[in-house]
């Protein structure tokens, strides 16, 4: 598929994926990334997302949807536009992860893989996210926020109802 | 951002460069960078093997293979291309020392690239990250742009007629892709599940060609070894464990960070020195020696223990990816326990029996003990279970999940039968754990 047929993604993205389907010795290669690309810029990986990788790829949609529901990062519904993933695994946890968590919950109004009424966030108890050592820590989207207690979860989702605020648009 | 640590102890080979803007390649350059790669293009392949081999440099994702061997293992003559492949799917519970690397330090991680390249005679190397290290990545795909812009990657390199380009990849969520195969697995554009062994990916891994997969520190190691020569680096170390290692301590210490220390450090002294003793003064009750799948470790078994890969062995525990888990006093071991196989219970890739319903079964066990609702015969099932999923699954994570079990079971019993007849926990605060 080139980028100037009907596409579902960005000219931007579309482009970045007429290229990445041929960097690797075999076409395949590009699923993994390119699902979570698409992700990105749709927001979760609809009907339509998966037959346009499909396509793209060469591959069946069963095949798509096969490696889709292996990794945990994708997913097939839509999550908020502020998706904050809190690590409670073990060094988190000793540190205090359970009580931000707790926090964020009561601040959202949100359990597990909840989204807010208007959108804006949703929540994940996640596993481990490789910052241990600044446990506990969380990601928002792909932003790091560590070394945090419950009192940090205020200010954090100040800061990104305020970039909401300064980009102007209804979500 | 990180914080970065620093302790008189320390002896900083790998994470010399850490927050000196390394990332910029000039800067890397200005700070001898590349220096390495040149040497290897000039010596050939079996010079940086023997150096390689002399340095008893050895596996930093956990299984602590030595590195010089697994390169030497790929067959000289192929038909299929060759390939290395850096692991930095980095995902073991309490390691977090390849963040670093890749964000103070990306242009080791591709010059140690180049070499094992040069070494094997691959023409192409991947790095793989975690998908949720996507600024990592960022970083990692600028310093690869800014090679080639150099001509240290491309078609000739350093001005020569070899040739070597680097491909880097995001995961998108799963701990099992850190095992060998199943990465190979994952950058084919499949589902993560193991591949069974033999053959080895040195003569049969990714796209089918000899390939040699290495974890980031591992490769980022590599030009050190080069710079200094690999008798020096094995000096630094322990008998048949060379040089330095990056320790992540973290749980409750009063100063958790990565920690760059020789290989055979005392475990005592890290915990109690560098890492500044227990947070609040509190008694050290166990302590976690190299990432969660490794077998806990009470206060008295790490009295005289050194921290590398033969005397964390046989101490009965191993130095796996070197995440130093501290736990005081005041935590509940059973809860510990529940987290610890919740995490492989969510991430076993389902392909082996023994493993998919094993971790099932342990968290669930678990799960209803430590709410109150055991009975004294739980606590043998437990370890029945666990023992009967070690070695009976394609890759180790059935053995990551089964290990601590058993070491939580057989160390801290006590603890299990207090939870019993229905008992509250005396120092857990969720009752019933929420899990992913």
């Amino acid at each position: 598929m080139s980028s100037e047929t009907m596409s579902l993604f960005s000219p931007q993205l579309a482009e970045r994926f007429d290229r990445l389907v041929e960097k690797y010795p075999v076409r395949r290669s590009a699923l993994v990334p390119m699902l979570l690309y698409a992700q990105d810029e749709i927001g979760y990986l609809s009907e339509a997302v998966i037959g346009e990788v499909a396509e793209r790829i060469g591959i069946t949609e069963l095949d798509v949807r096969n490696v889709a529901s292996y990794y945990s990062m994708l997913r097939f519904k839509p999550a908020g536009k502020y998706n904050v993933q809190v690590c409670t695994n073990i060094s988190c946890m000793l540190r205090g992860a359970y009580e931000v968590y707790e926090r964020f919950q009561e601040e959202l109004n949100i359990g597990h893989k909840g989204i807010t009424k208007d959108g804006l966030f949703s929540l994940e108890e996640v596993e481990c996210i490789g910052a241990c050592c600044w446990a506990p820590a969380i990601q928002v989207n792909y932003e790091f926020h560590d070394e945090l207690t419950p009192d940090h979860v205020t200010p954090i989702l100040e800061t990104y109802r305020g970039r909401q605020r300064r980009e102007g648009t209804a979500h | 951002m990180p914080r970065l640590v620093s302790h008189p102890d320390e002896v900083k080979l790998v994470s010399k460069r850490f927050g000196m803007g390394a990332a910029d390649i000039d800067r890397y350059i200005e700070l001898g960078g590349y220096e390495s790669a040149r040497k290897c293009l000039a010596q050939g392949p079996e010079w940086i093997i023997e150096e390689m081999k002399s340095s008893s440099l050895r596996g930093r994702g956990g299984a602590g293979f030595p590195t010089g061997l697994k390169w030497s293992f790929v067959p000289k003559q192929s038909a299929k291309p060759k390939y290395v492949l850096v692991n930095g799917d980095e995902s073991e519970p309490g390691t977090c020392k390849d963040h670093l690397i890749f964000l103070h330090d990306p242009h080791a991680v591709i010059e140690g690239t180049i070499i094992a390249g040069l070494a094997i005679g691959a023409r192409t190397g991947f790095i793989y990250l975690r998908g949720e290290y996507r600024y990592l990545l960022q970083i990692m795909e600028k310093a690869v742009a800014d090679a080639y812009r150099k001509g240290f990657l491309g078609n000739g390199i350093f001005g020569s007629d070899t040739e070597f380009q680097i491909i880097t990849q995001s995961g998108a969520g799963a701990y099992e892709v850190g095992e060998e195969s199943a990465l190979m697995e994952s950058l084919e554009g499949k589902r993560g599940v193991p591949r069974i062994k033999p053959p080895f990916p040195a003569v049969v891994g990714l796209y089918g060609g000899p390939t040699v997969i290495n974890n980031a520190e591992t490769i980022a190691t590599v030009p050190h070894v080069i710079a200094m020569g690999g008798a020096a680096f094995a000096a630094i170390g322990s008998p048949r464990n060379g040089g330095t290692r990056l320790f992540g301590l973290s749980g409750h210490v009063e100063r958790p960070g990565v920690y760059e220390l020789p290989m055979g450090y005392n475990l005592k002294k890290m915990i109690y020195e560098v890492g500044g003793g227990i947070r609040g003064g509190r008694a050290l009750k166990a302590v976690v020696p190299g990432g969660s799948s490794t077998p806990v470790l009470l206060p008295e078994e790490i009295e005289n223990l050194g921290m590398d890969f033969d005397q964390v062995g046989k101490a009965g525990s191993m130095l796996g990816s070197g995440g130093v888990v501290v736990i005081d006093d005041q935590t509940c071991i059973v809860e510990f326990a529940l987290r610890t196989i919740s995490f492989y219970q969510h991430e076993s890739c389902g392909w082996c029996i023994p493993c998919r319903e094993g971790t099932d079964w342990l968290k669930k066990s678990l799960t209803r003990f430590h709410a109150g609702y055991g009975v004294a015969k739980d606590i043998d099932n437990i370890q029945y279970l666990a023992e009967n999923m070690m070695g009976r699954t394609f890759c180790p994570l059935g053995d990551a999940a089964a290990m601590p079990t058993i070491g939580f079971v057989k160390k801290f019993r006590k603890e299990f039968e207090d939870h019993l007849n229905g008992k509250r926990c005396p120092f857990a605060k969720h009752v019933e754990l929420a899990v992913v």
